[in-house]
């Protein structure tokens, strides 16, 4: 009876220093709904866990140098226990991690959850998921394999076009013209230290930010006061469960992938021979789809940098009214995102196709020069269309701001989905336009 | 008495500041001496190479021959000057077989192609392929594959004749 006791009083002292010191007490009972957040912000937490743990393994075995990264690698797979399975779920939580980041920025925006005071928790989810990123990228090369080296090559050959210091850039990330052992040294040092570093940092600061603002935003309905009457509920249980189910959801699926897929491993790096195709890492496909479409100078700065802006400020817009909680702000603002939705996805192909059987390399205006035909005029072009769109949006929809520049949003991540799409699944040899079952 | 402290204050704050940015400016310094450093080592120490390619009569006139350890192409043209050509497409950075048949290197990765000379035939590539410096002393072809030559287009200055 008395041990009873006794264990109790240890598990209520853990649960209040510990647990509740980080979490709040009690939590809206609203925000427990789980379509509302689909808990993406928690899976990437529990991503970045598993990364870190998987990762630190790898550590003791991987060898970062052009000579020894292959050769590490293979023996990691073949003579060490589960080191497949280990490797394999580094691999999959890492590509994970990012739809699952991106995902969780899509519903922090369609549930209107930055408004002030979650403005600058927007920016810093922005900078989180940049770093995720750069992650990604670093860790891509480590393997040495043929697709590893290439993908890199591809990558810093693109940064190169940027104006002014691109090629600057691409010589201290290369650590010299080349891909070689500096590179390697480079990109494991950003991927083991640096990068995970300012991850948990900027991570804290995120999660503290969340906190501040209250927790997560509450759902309400249209017309609701957010002060009145809120029903709050005790965080243990209610929460607390929730996010641990939602955690070994995410690990067991991670397991189960990793078993049954495990993490590819090509033909070691050969700077002689080039694949084709060669493509950049999945998430970067996109932008290699925008170069086959615009001159070099609009495909890696002028579009990329227009975008990052306009994703940027929007925060610090003007809005009719703060709306934040509602999914798609309201049944009208739905049919508008619905709307925006259904011109990327019959726009953008339609844009592909055109591009590459009816003009041809010579772009809009053949002879002219290529920054004009290739750049200029196409990238005119789509700027009037967002606002015509913009517009008809205004006049056929009386859209208020809040529901035209959720529309925009929608368009434009429908169309660069659509973009890394045709990158991943249609592009073949030569990049050439192919069905999926045909490469 | 606040009088005069304000200005001390403002000079104190304001050397702290210079200070401040003293510091940052030199742990910047140092940092960027350490991710540099294998550029300049690069530069100077192994990356200063020049390669013996072998003497001229061995490069029949509108030929190509692939050394893969220096990374580039001696193309011989028709009039018998010679070419070093870097392997890399100016497009993405892809390597550039030579396809003898058609005399002409394409591109695998987004089907650029260049000609003998290194220049453009088909886009997407924006540039010429890169050179390098080929001197010819005492009838032996040596290429100096420090650091690849950007150019935008062949001119014929470039070709270095016997």
């Amino acid at each position: 009876m008395a041990v009873q006791k006794n264990k109790k009083t240890i598990q209520r002292l853990i649960a209040n220093s510990l647990i509740l010191h980080i979490r709040p007490a009690h939590v809206p009972a609203k925000a427990l709904r789980y379509t509302h957040t689909f808990g993406l912000g928690g899976m990437a937490l529990v991503l970045f866990l598993v990364l870190i743990s998987t990762g630190v393994l790898m550590i003791f075995v991987y060898e970062p140098s052009p000579e020894r990264a292959y050769q590490s690698i293979l023996f990691m797979q073949q003579e060490i226990l589960f080191g497949r399975l280990i490797r394999g779920m580094h691999y999959w939580s890492a590509n994970l991690l990012i739809g699952v980041a991106v995902l969780h920025m899509l519903r922090v925006f369609l549930t209107g959850a930055f408004h002030a005071p979650r403005q600058s928790n927007w920016i810093i989810g922005l900078s989180l998921l940049f770093l995720i990123l750069l992650s990604g990228f670093t860790g891509y090369l480590l393997p040495w394999d043929q697709i590893s080296y290439w993908a890199i090559t591809i990558c810093t050959e693109m940064l190169g076009y940027m104006p002014g210091i691109g090629q600057t850039l691409q010589r201290v990330i290369l650590g010299g013209t080349e891909i070689g052992s500096a590179t390697v040294i480079n990109f494991y040092a950003l991927h083991t230290i640096v990068v995970p570093f300012l991850l948990a940092m900027l991570m804290t600061w995120h999660f503290w930010r969340v906190r501040l603002a209250g927790g997560v935003v509450v759902p309400r309905d249209p017309g609701d006061d957010p002060e009145a009457g809120m029903d709050f509920v005790p965080f243990i249980p209610n929460l607390l469960l929730r996010e641990i189910a939602v955690t070994l959801i995410v690990i067991a699926f991670v397991l189960v992938v990793a078993i049954v897929f495990g993490a590819p491993l090509g033909e070691p790096a050969n700077p002689g021979v080039s694949p084709n195709p060669a493509k950049a890492p999945w998430y970067f496909l996109g932008f290699q789809e925008l170069l086959l479409h615009f001159h070099p100078l609009f495909a890696v700065f002028v579009i990329p940098l227009a975008i990052a802006i306009a994703i940027v400020s929007i925060p610090y817009l003007r809005y009719d009214a703060d709306l934040s909680g509602n999914w798609f702000l309201s049944p009208k603002g739905r049919r508008m995102a619905a709307v925006a939705a259904g011109t990327a996805l019959l726009l953008t192909p339609l844009w592909i196709l055109v591009d590459e059987f009816v003009l041809g390399p010579g772009g809009w205006l053949p002879g002219a020069a290529p920054i004009i035909s290739n750049g200029l005029l196409p990238c005119g072009a789509l700027a009037a269309g967002v606002v015509v769109f913009y517009m008809l949006l205004k006049r056929y929809f009386s859209a208020s701001k809040n529901q035209a520049v959720q529309a925009l949003f929608v368009l434009f991540m429908v169309g660069f989905a659509l973009l890394t799409v045709t990158g991943v699944w249609f592009r073949g040899a030569g990049m050439a336009l192919v069905w999926p079952w045909q490469m | 008495m606040a009088d005069v402290d304000k200005p001390r204050r403002s000079f104190l704050s304001r050397i702290l500041l210079a200070l401040g940015s003293l510091a940052v400016l030199e742990a910047g310094w140092i940092a960027a001496s350490f991710v540099g450093s294998r550029r300049r080592r690069a530069s100077t120490g192994e990356g200063a190479s020049v390669q013996v390619a072998g003497p001229v009569e061995r490069f029949e006139p509108a030929s190509v021959t692939a050394f893969r350890e220096g990374e580039f192409y001696l193309a011989r043209l028709k009039d018998g000057g010679f070419l070093a050509l870097h392997r890399k497409c100016t497009h993405l950075g892809c390597t550039v077989p030579w396809i003898k048949d058609e005399q002409r290197f394409t591109c695998p990765c987004h089907a650029s192609a260049f000609d003998i000379r290194g220049e453009v035939l088909d886009a997407p590539a924006p540039r010429a392929l890169d050179l390098f410096a080929v001197r010819i002393e005492n009838g032996i072809v040596k290429v100096d594959t420090t650091k690849p030559i950007r150019r935008s287009s062949f001119e014929s200055h470039q070709v270095t004749r016997v």
